[in-house]
């Protein structure tokens, strides 16, 4: 399977919705067949990857360090599949969830640039391609924020476009700064270079540069402000794509470059501040999940105590912790897309997120109960579900690895979540309903808030029960996911494969 | 905004600008220029067209959607770049023929040149777009 395949599907969907601006339904259909056939893609690459090993592409036939590269390895092919599985669930649930006037505003075509920007930053061999990727997702990123145009997310974009841009901005420097260093951006050639550079100095800058910039779009610790004051003002599907996905390009650049590029003698000793900054991210996040009273803004604080979780194995930076990284990128993409899907689900059947003016969900709405209830308990790390099993991978590695208060933040930090996600059980499905009326809060829909269709029932319910089956898989068959983290993580300690597989036994 | 000076001078300039688009275009394989500036240059061709006669004129001038003109502009950069992925090499890798054309002598194409002018027709289309939507609400008030 060629390798372009995940990043070429989901441009020929956006670019054919396009020419079909005039029918809504043609533009729901190929969003909705280009998601699938992206899941299909992911399907056949890790397939690929898995038999053949590390394996990469040379744009235009440029030969590496010269021309543009794809790589996937286990870690990128494992991603892009969670691409697909997120964007299929998304792409069906958007049908009922995005309402007309808001869909004919490009929602698919933007909706299917963004995934092509995610899966083709996964695949990115080169730092510069890298960064046109992060792009094209946020440029996408900002129309779907701000769509429907209400007073709340207009505030919201501005926090996110501000952010984002300055992280983009440093990122760039950083890259001409990478460029007047080494003289090539191509990963495994700078990861070469930097080995012999000798100035000490200037890979230190570079390393806190792209600390900074990637921890803005990941959302560490103290960078995160953008995403609690953003992703609860979109439409649920789109929230839930951005929490889902968005920090984890973050996430899986800091892996990369972190274990690939500044991993060497000479590299300053960046593991041990990463290791500090996920504690205080897990902290900070799950605190913050404590007391908020809005649903969606619960679940972003929660999804920066999960990038807690996930920068916590890089920081300890042996291969079981980074195992457990990936495992919980795993099982934090399903979840948190679960979670907000639910979220969107509740609103469109009271008409607010608040969850002082929620209640009664569990007696109305007794399956939207029972998946929050699985999905919450998997967050909070509850076996036999897939929380459980990361949290438990990162426990035991940080056990092993002697850091014993990173384990008790951890662990700590999981309890938290639990009681974070009870306040929202017994607020939102628990609680007896407010007797009286609750101002709707609108979201650009012309919705009325109320009972659902059987048609829309079965648009929003299908992508909620399969993510949650996925959840109650990824727990109860953790063996092949582990050992699928398991490999990926081992081609991250040993960055030499990934070198010899792009630049061959040149040197 | 009508000026007897600006039409006159539109009505000569405007089909120079597009030949000059067209020439850019064609000379970007080897020298400065490419679908990117053609692209641009033709939108400000179009522009022009737009402020010396109005909004309404510039989209008759035009005989497709803009957004159409992205949607093709797409597709022809990406049937370019599948050319080498269907014959077994890496996406983008450029394929030529060479044609024999009498009294003319040798043409070669390739896919670098459908590349471009998918870059071209979507430049024109985004710019297009914008400047329009643009300029229709500066109308509208």
């Amino acid at each position: 399977m060629p390798l372009i395949l995940p990043i070429l599907i989901p441009f020929l969907t956006a670019a054919l919705a396009l020419l079909g601006w005039r029918s809504l339904r043609l533009q729901r259909w190929l969003g909705v067949v280009g998601a699938f056939a992206l899941l299909a893609a992911g399907i056949g690459l890790l397939i690929s990857v898995q038999n053949e090993g590390i394996r990469t592409a040379q744009i235009g036939n440029w030969p590496a360090p010269y021309g543009i590269t794809l790589v996937a390895d286990h870690f990128a092919a494992l991603l892009v599949l969670l691409v697909g599985i997120v964007g299929s669930a998304i792409a069906v649930y958007s049908l009922a969830d995005i309402d007309e006037p808001q869909q004919s505003f490009a929602y698919y075509p933007l909706l299917h640039v963004l995934l092509m920007g995610v899966t083709a930053a996964f695949l990115a061999g080169d730092i510069f391609n890298l960064y046109v990727w992060f792009e094209v997702l946020l440029i996408a990123s900002f129309v779907l924020l701000a769509l429907g145009g209400e007073r709340p997310q207009i505030e919201g974009a501005i926090k996110y476009v501000t952010l984002n841009l300055i992280s983009s901005f440093l990122f760039l420097t950083a890259v001409g700064i990478l460029y007047g260093a080494v003289g090539t951006l191509n990963m495994a050639d700078v990861a070469r270079k930097l080995q012999t550079l000798d100035n000490p100095d200037i890979v230190t800058t570079l390393a806190v540069m792209f600390l900074v910039a990637f921890g803005i779009k990941a959302a560490i610790f103290p960078l995160y402000f953008w995403l609690p004051a953003s992703y609860h003002t979109p439409p649920a599907a789109v929230s839930a794509v951005f929490a889902a996905l968005l920090t984890k390009v973050g996430i899986y650049s800091l892996i990369r470059m972190f274990t690939l590029v500044f991993d060497h003698a000479e590299a300053p000793p960046t593991f041990p501040l990463i290791l500090v900054l996920a504690g205080l991210t897990m902290l900070t996040g799950v605190l913050g999940a404590i007391v908020q009273d809005d649903f969606r803004r619960v679940l972003s604080f929660n999804a920066i105590c999960g990038v807690g979780y996930m920068m916590l194995g890089l920081g300890m930076h042996t291969p079981l912790a980074l195992t457990g990284s990936i495992f919980y990128m795993t099982h934090s993409a399903v979840v948190t897309a679960v979670l907000f899907l639910i979220a969107g689900n509740a609103h469109l059947v009271r008409g607010t997120f608040r969850l002082d003016r929620l209640g009664g969900l569990a007696r109305e709405a007794p399956w939207l109960a029972v998946a929050f209830a699985i999905a919450g308990l998997s967050l909070a790390g509850i076996p036999p579900l897939s929380g459980f099993v990361a949290k438990l991978i990162l426990v035991r590695a940080g056990l092993e690895a002697g850091e014993h208060l990173a384990v008790a933040i951890a662990i700590a930090a999981g309890l938290l979540t639990l009681y974070s996600i009870a306040r929202v059980w017994d607020a939102a499905f628990w609680k007896e309903p407010p007797a009286h009326e609750v101002p709707i809060e609108r979201i650009g829909g012309e919705h009325e808030p109320g009972p659902l269709l059987p048609r829309e029932k079965f648009l929003l319910g299908a992508p909620v029960a399969t993510l949650v089956v996925l959840v109650v898989i990824i727990g109860l068959a953790a063996g092949p996911i582990f050992s699928l983290a398991d490999a990926a993580a081992n081609e991250l300690m040993n960055p030499a494969g990934y070198i010899e597989a792009v630049l061959g036994g040149a040197s | 905004m009508k000026s007897l000076i600006l039409q006159t001078a539109a009505r000569y300039l405007l089909p120079l600008l597009a030949l000059y688009s067209v020439l850019l275009f064609l000379q970007g394989h080897h020298d400065p220029g490419g679908g990117f500036v053609g692209g641009l240059i033709a939108a400000a061709s179009l522009m022009l067209c737009a402020l010396a006669y109005g909004v309404p004129v510039a989209r008759d001038v035009l005989p497709i959607q803009p957004r159409n003109l992205i949607g093709i502009g797409l597709l022809s950069a990406a049937a370019a770049g599948s050319v080498g992925t269907l014959q077994g090499k890496p996406f983008l890798t450029s394929a030529w023929v060479k044609l024999q054309l009498p009294g003319f002598g040798e043409l070669e194409l390739g896919t670098p040149l459908l590349f471009d002018a998918g870059v071209f027709l979507a430049v024109l289309g985004v710019t297009v777009s914008i400047l329009m939507t643009l300029a229709e609400e500066e109308e509208e008030e």
